[in-house]
């Protein structure tokens, strides 16, 4: 993986060779079948004991994105009118994890 | 100072948004946030430009501080009530900023902009008009800001509270992690100080934990309310929050913001500095 997710967050001036990368989008299901982005979610990343490390509110198009160290983390999403979404995921340096979050 | 005194709800602020005796004022990390919307009524101040002196590392001056809430329509009568983005972080600082200058009546929206939008309730993208105010601010009051050589002397002395992360303290991030990690001080924490990390002060909505849950935290971790306290996080925002929650919530006796925080700390030439979980003895080595 790498490049940032195309309609995503930019990385112009990041140099991603030296970062843990997690991002990705936040979607909910629409009537229609599609998936909608949640431009006004809240990600928290919590490290591997569960602690808070770190939080981003969505962009208008849902996305989100963290400069993470190397190992196990998880992704805990805040949306309007629905139960907060945890999601596991694995970070190394010089990686993009890219991260579907379902709400 | 107590909960009653020094903080509001989301309801209440849209209860009292016609109030003219209130001044909403948004502060976020992010200073974009405000103009894709904001709380009706609410001004901005942007930490970066209009709370920081742009030549020297330091806040403006009281006569610039003067002169910007003047213009901005800020009085010294105004219970001004502020809110932002990331859990209050900014909010925080500015609530500890304007009590620096001497503000009489200020107060802090629980939760903050994350708050608000997840009750869904409404923005707006229309600026307020206000009529200038010709304000008067006092000396700052330094009992509430330490500087280095205060922290260096508290090592080992004062309770020192580092807010940031577990994974900052220990020296394994050097920033947040919604930041890039390249960073030009070292790695690690002030030797002696406890981790208690901002977070632990919050529920996830952003809201305040209760009196109760808060002073369980740092009878814990054995903060002593009779004991002076220095919270420090990167760059003195994060321990803002930190810094209300024992000053103005719990009502610690002395309780000081390091607003140079580990930026400054941790590019000082000399100065003992620990890695890893654990605090550390005085002189840096591990216990």
């Amino acid at each position: 993986m790498c490049g940032a997710t195309e309609g995503g967050l930019s990385l112009e001036g990041i140099d991603v060779k030296k970062e843990a990368i997690i991002q990705g989008q936040v979607v909910r299901a629409s009537s229609n079948g599609q998936s909608d982005p949640v431009g006004n979610a809240y990600v928290r990343l919590l490290d591997r004991t569960g602690e808070f490390t770190a939080e981003v509110p969505t962009s208008a198009t849902g996305h989100f994105r963290f400069f993470a160290g190397p190992g196990d983390w998880t992704l805990r999403t805040l949306a309007p009118k629905t139960e907060p979404v945890d999601t596991a995921v694995n970070a190394e340096i010089g990686a993009i994890r890219e991260v579907a979050v379902h709400v | 100072m107590s909960r009653e005194t020094a903080l509001v709800t989301a309801e209440w602020v849209e209860e009292h948004l016609d109030d003219p005796s209130i001044v909403l004022v948004e502060v976020d990390e992010d200073t974009t946030s405000y103009d894709k919307g904001h709380i009706r009524g609410a001004i901005k101040l942007d930490w970066t430009t209009d709370l920081q002196d742009q030549v020297r590392r330091d806040f403006v001056s009281k006569q610039k501080f003067e002169e910007l809430l003047s213009s901005r329509g800020v009085g010294n009568d105004h219970t001004v009530v502020l809110y932002g983005g990331n859990n209050n972080w900014f909010a925080s600082y500015a609530y500890w900023y304007f009590t620096l200058y001497g503000h009489q009546d200020i107060k802090l929206m629980d939760g903050g902009r994350k708050k608000w939008e997840l009750d869904s309730r409404e923005l707006t993208d229309e600026l307020p008009e206000r009529e200038t105010t010709s304000y008067t601010a006092q000396e700052q009051d330094t009992s509430i800001r330490a500087f280095r050589d205060e922290t260096v002397a508290a090592i080992g002395v004062k309770n020192l509270i580092d807010v940031r992360s577990p994974d900052e303290y220990a020296g394994r991030l050097l920033a947040p992690a919604h930041l890039p990690q390249e960073q030009a001080q070292r790695a690690g924490h002030v030797p002696t100080s406890l981790n208690v990390p901002w977070s632990k002060n919050c529920n996830d909505d952003g809201t305040f934990k209760s009196d109760e849950d808060l002073l369980a935290l740092y009878a814990e971790v054995g903060i002593e309310s009779d004991k002076e306290t220095i919270a420090l996080c990167r760059i003195g925002e994060r321990s803002s929050l930190t810094w209300f929650v024992l000053k103005e919530l719990l009502g610690h006796e002395s309780v000081k913001n390091y607003d140079g925080s580990w930026t400054e700390y941790g590019s000082l030439v000399g100065v003992p500095v620990a890695l890893g979980d654990e605090p550390g003895q005085a002189d840096g080595q591990s216990a």
